[in-house]
C-alpha cells in the first residue's frame, strides 16, 4: 500500500478482558473511518493478520495478563511496538480478572472443569493459567494508561491523536472510574 | 506423513480460540478441533459477594452483551428477594434487552462476517475487514455503523451508558425513563427499519453465491433450543424453554429455566475450555442442540410484529421450515434484529412505559434462585445459591455459546473437510474455517464460563453407549465447592 508509508500503523490486542473496552473503541462509531484514514489497523481482534508484526507505532492493550499465552503475547508486543498503551481497567489495574487471585489456580479449574481437569486440559494444548491476572505494567513497560471500565470513547480517541502525535494525552477531564 | 494446520487465533470473533486440523498421510482431513483458550472462573470468584453485586459483576464477562448478563443475574436476585418486579421495570428492561439485540447482531452480521460476506471469503487478508468493507462497499458498512449506533444510543439513553451501566439493580431499575430519552430512541426507529430491510433484501440475493457454504456450513445437531413465550413467540427477556427436532418436531415446551438441571447437563470435551450441553432425556451426544438466531426462529411458531413475520414466512419459504445449515445463523439474525427494533417501538409507544414505578425492593427471602433469559447468542442461565445473609456460596453459569459448542467444532471439521487441500493450502481455505465459527458468533470470553453440573464424571462416552449412560438415574444436584 502506497500510504502505508505516510499512515501509522496501530495494533490492538485483547488479552484478559471482555471486550468491553474494543467496544468502546467502536463506539467512536463513524469516527472510527477517521481513525482507519490516518492509521492502518494491522493487527487485532477486527482484522485478519495473524501473526503480530514488525514495528507497530502503537498498541492498545484491553485486559489484564492471564495465562502464559497472554504473557508470550505481551512480551513480544512490547519489543515490537513503539508506544504501548493500557486500554481500560483491567489491563490498567487488573480489575475483574484479577478478583481470581485470592483462589489457587488449580482449585479454580477443578471446581468449573471437575477434579483433575486442569493437568488434563494443559496437556491438551490449552494455554496454562498463571498464578495471578495481572496488569501489564508487572511485566512491560506501558507508555501510557487510559482508565475506565470500559474508557470513554472520547478519551480512547484522544489519546490515539495525541500519542500518535507525538504528545503526552491528558485525559484529566475525560476518564472515569469503573 | 501426517500433518497438522493450526490457525493460532480465530479472528473477527467475541473471544479467543484456535483451530487445529490435523491431516493423514494423503494431505486430507482426518480430524479437527475447536479449541476456546481463555478461561476466567468467575463462579469462583464471587463467592462470597453480596448478591446485589452479581449483576455488575457478571456483566463484566461480556462487552458486547453486559446488558444480558446483567438481566440474567438481576432475574435470579429477584428470586432472592422473591419479588415481581413493577410492570414499567419489565417493559424497560425489555427495551434494553432488544435494543442490545440490535447492536450485538449489527456488530456480528455487519463488523466481523460482512468482510466475508460481501468482500468474499478469498480477499486478502489486509483489506478483510471493517475498513476494506467502508473502503469497497461504503453503504454497507455506513449501515452496519449506524445500525449498531442506533442499538448502543438507545442503551445509554436508558441506562445512562453504552457499555456496563448500573441501572439494572435487583428489584428493577434505577431510573424510570425521560420522555426526551423515549423521543430521542423512538426518532431512529424508521432509519433502524430502512437499514434492516436493505440488508435482508441484500443478503437475501446473496444466498445463490453462498450455496457451497450452505450446503457445508454445518447442518448438525439437528435438535434446537430456545425460549418461547405462551403466544408461541420468542420470549427473549421471559419464557419457558422449547426443544424442537429437524421436522420439525416438538421435543419437549414449557419447560420451566429454573429446573434447568432436570433436562440439561453437560459433558466436558477435550482440549478446550468449552463444555458441551446437552438434552438430558436424550443422553450424549444425541441430545446435544443448537441455541441462538437461527435456533430460536426454529422453534417459534410466529414472530408478532408486522415486518418481521413478513420476513420470518419469506425465510421459511426460501430456506425450509427448519433450515439447518450453520450459514443461516446470518440472515436469522438480520430478521431478529428487525423483530427487535419493530418490538421495541411497540413498548415504547406504550404510555405505560414512563411510570416512575421501576423498583421493587426487599431482603433475601430464599436461599436459591434460577435467572435466564435469551442473549443474543442463545439461552443464558444464572443459579446462585446464597447464605441468609445474602453472600454467594455458590453459582453457575450456563452461557449461550456453551450450547453451541458441539455445533461448532462439528461445523469446523465439515468446512475442513470441503474446502481444505492439504496439498495445496490457500489462506482463504482456511478463512472460510473461520468464518464458520463467524456465523455462530460465539462469545468466547463468556463461555468458558460453565460450570455445569459438578457431579457429571469428565469421560467420553461412545455413542452406542451414551443414551444408556447419561439419561439413567436421577439428576445429580449441584454439591458445594469444596472450601
Ligand atoms: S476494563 Fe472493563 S470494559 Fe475493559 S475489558 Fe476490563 S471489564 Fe471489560
Amino acid at each position: 500500500m502506497t500510504s502505508a508509508a505516510t499512515k501509522a500503523r496501530v495494533a490492538t490486542v485483547w488479552l484478559d478482558g471482555c471486550s468491553g473496552c474494543h467496544m468502546s473503541f467502536l463506539d467512536l462509531d463513524d469516527a472510527v473511518a477517521q481513525v482507519a484514514a490516518k492509521a492502518d489497523i494491522v493487527y487485532g481482534p477486527l482484522v485478519d493478520a495473524q501473526d503480530f508484526p514488525e514495528d507497530v507505532d502503537l498498541t492498545l492493550v484491553e485486559g489484564a495478563v492471564s495465562s502464559e499465552d497472554d504473557l508470550r503475547q505481551i512480551q513480544k508486543i512490547r519489543k515490537r511496538t513503539k508506544v504501548l498503551v493500557a486500554l481500560g481497567d483491567c489491563a490498567v489495574t487488573g480489575n475483574v480478572p484479577a478478583m481470581r487471585n485470592t483462589v489457587p489456580t488449580q482449585r479454580l479449574l477443578d471446581r468449573v472443569y471437575g477434579n483433575g481437569a486442569s493437568a488434563r486440559l494443559f496437556r491438551e494444548g490449552v494455554p496454562r493459567l498463571l498464578d495471578q491476572a495481572v496488569p501489564l505494567h508487572q511485566v512491560v513497560k506501558v507508555d501510557a494508561h487510559i482508565p475506565g471500565c470500559p474508557p470513554p470513547p472520547g478519551a480512547i480517541l484522544q489519546a490515539l491523536v495525541d500519542l500518535l502525535a507525538g504528545r503526552k494525552p491528558d485525559l484529566t477531564t475525560m476518564v472515569k472510574f469503573g | 506423513m501426517t500433518k497438522t494446520i493450526t490457525i493460532p487465533h480465530v479472528t473477527r470473533i467475541e473471544g479467543h480460540a484456535k483451530i487445529s486440523i490435523y491431516l493423514d498421510e494423503h494431505g486430507r482431513v482426518d480430524r479437527t478441533h475447536l479449541h476456546v483458550t481463555q478461561v476466567r472462573g468467575f463462579e469462583k470468584f464471587v463467592e462470597g459477594r453480596p448478591y446485589y453485586e452479581m449483576p455488575g459483576i457478571t456483566a463484566r464477562i461480556c462487552g458486547i452483551c453486559p446488558v444480558s448478563h446483567a438481566l440474567a443475574s438481576a432475574k435470579a436476585c429477584e428470586g432472592i428477594m422473591a419479588i415481581r418486579i413493577p410492570k414499567p421495570a419489565r417493559m424497560l428492561r425489555e427495551v434494553l434487552h432488544l435494543s442490545q439485540f440490535v447492536q450485538s447482531h449489527a456488530l456480528s452480521y455487519f463488523y466481523l462476517s460482512a468482510p466475508d460476506l460481501l468482500l468474499g471469503m478469498d480477499e486478502p487478508v489486509a483489506s478483510r475487514n471493517i475498513v476494506g468493507l467502508l473502503a469497497k462497499y461504503p453503504d454497507r458498512a455506513r449501515d452496519g455503523i449506524e445500525l449498531r449506533k442506533f442499538g448502543q444510543q438507545a442503551i445509554a439513553a436508558l441506562a445512562g451508558e453504552r457499555i456496563h451501566a448500573s441501572w439494572v439493580v435487583p428489584g428493577g431499575v434505577n431510573q424510570p425513563l425521560t420522555l426526551e430519552a423515549r423521543d430521542s430512541i423512538l426518532r431512529g426507529v424508521p432509519a433502524a427499519r430502512e437499514i434492516l430491510r436493505r440488508a435482508i433484501a441484500g443478503h437475501k440475493a446473496s444466498l445463490d453465491r453462498f450455496a457451497e457454504e450452505i450446503a457445508n456450513f454445518g447442518a448438525t445437531p439437528d435438535l434446537y433450543a430456545g425460549l418461547v413465550d405462551e403466544h408461541g413467540a420468542p420470549g427473549l427477556y421471559d419464557g419457558r424453554i422449547r426443544f424442537v427436532a429437524g421436522g420439525p418436531h416438538v421435543i419437549a415446551t414449557g419447560l420451566d429455566p429454573a429446573a434447568y438441571e432436570d433436562f440439561i447437563a453437560e459433558a466436558p470435551q477435550p482440549g478446550t475450555y468449552l463444555k458441551s450441553p446437552f438434552y438430558r432425556p436424550l443422553g450424549f451426544p444425541d441430545g446435544v442442540y443448537r441455541v441462538g438466531p437461527l435456533a430460536r426462529l426454529n422453534v417459534i411458531d410466529q414472530l408478532p410484529t408486522e415486518e418481521a413475520g413478513e420476513e420470518l414466512a419469506a425465510f421459511r419459504s426460501l430456506c425450509g421450515r427448519m433450515p439447518s445449515s450453520g450459514f443461516h445463523y446470518h440472515y436469522a439474525r438480520l430478521i431478529e434484529a428487525l423483530y427487535a427494533v419493530e418490538r421495541l417501538e411497540h413498548l415504547l409507544t406504550d404510555p405505560a412505559i414512563l411510570d416512575r414505578h421501576v423498583r421493587a425492593k426487599a431482603a433475601v427471602n430464599e436461599l436459591e434462585a434460577v435467572g435466564c433469559i435469551e442473549a443474543p447468542r442463545g439461552i443464558l442461565i444464572h443459579h446462585y445459591k446464597v447464605d441468609d445473609k445474602g453472600a454467594i456460596k455458590w453459582a453457575n453459569l450456563i452461557v449461550a455459546t456453551g450450547h453451541n459448542s458441539a455445533a461448532m467444532d462439528r461445523a469446523v471439521e465439515s468446512v475442513s473437510r470441503r474446502f481444505i487441500d492439504g496439498g495445496n493450502i490457500q489462506e482463504g481455505m482456511l478463512n472460510r474455517v473461520c468464518a464458520v465459527v463467524r456465523a455462530y458468533d460465539p462469545c468466547l470470553s463468556c463461555s468458558t464460563h460453565a460450570l455445569g453440573i459438578p457431579d457429571l464424571v469428565v469421560e467420553l462416552i461412545p455413542p452406542d453407549k451414551a443414551a444408556t449412560s447419561a439419561s439413567s438415574g436421577t439428576p445429580p444436584s449441584p454439591r458445594r465447592p469444596s472450601p
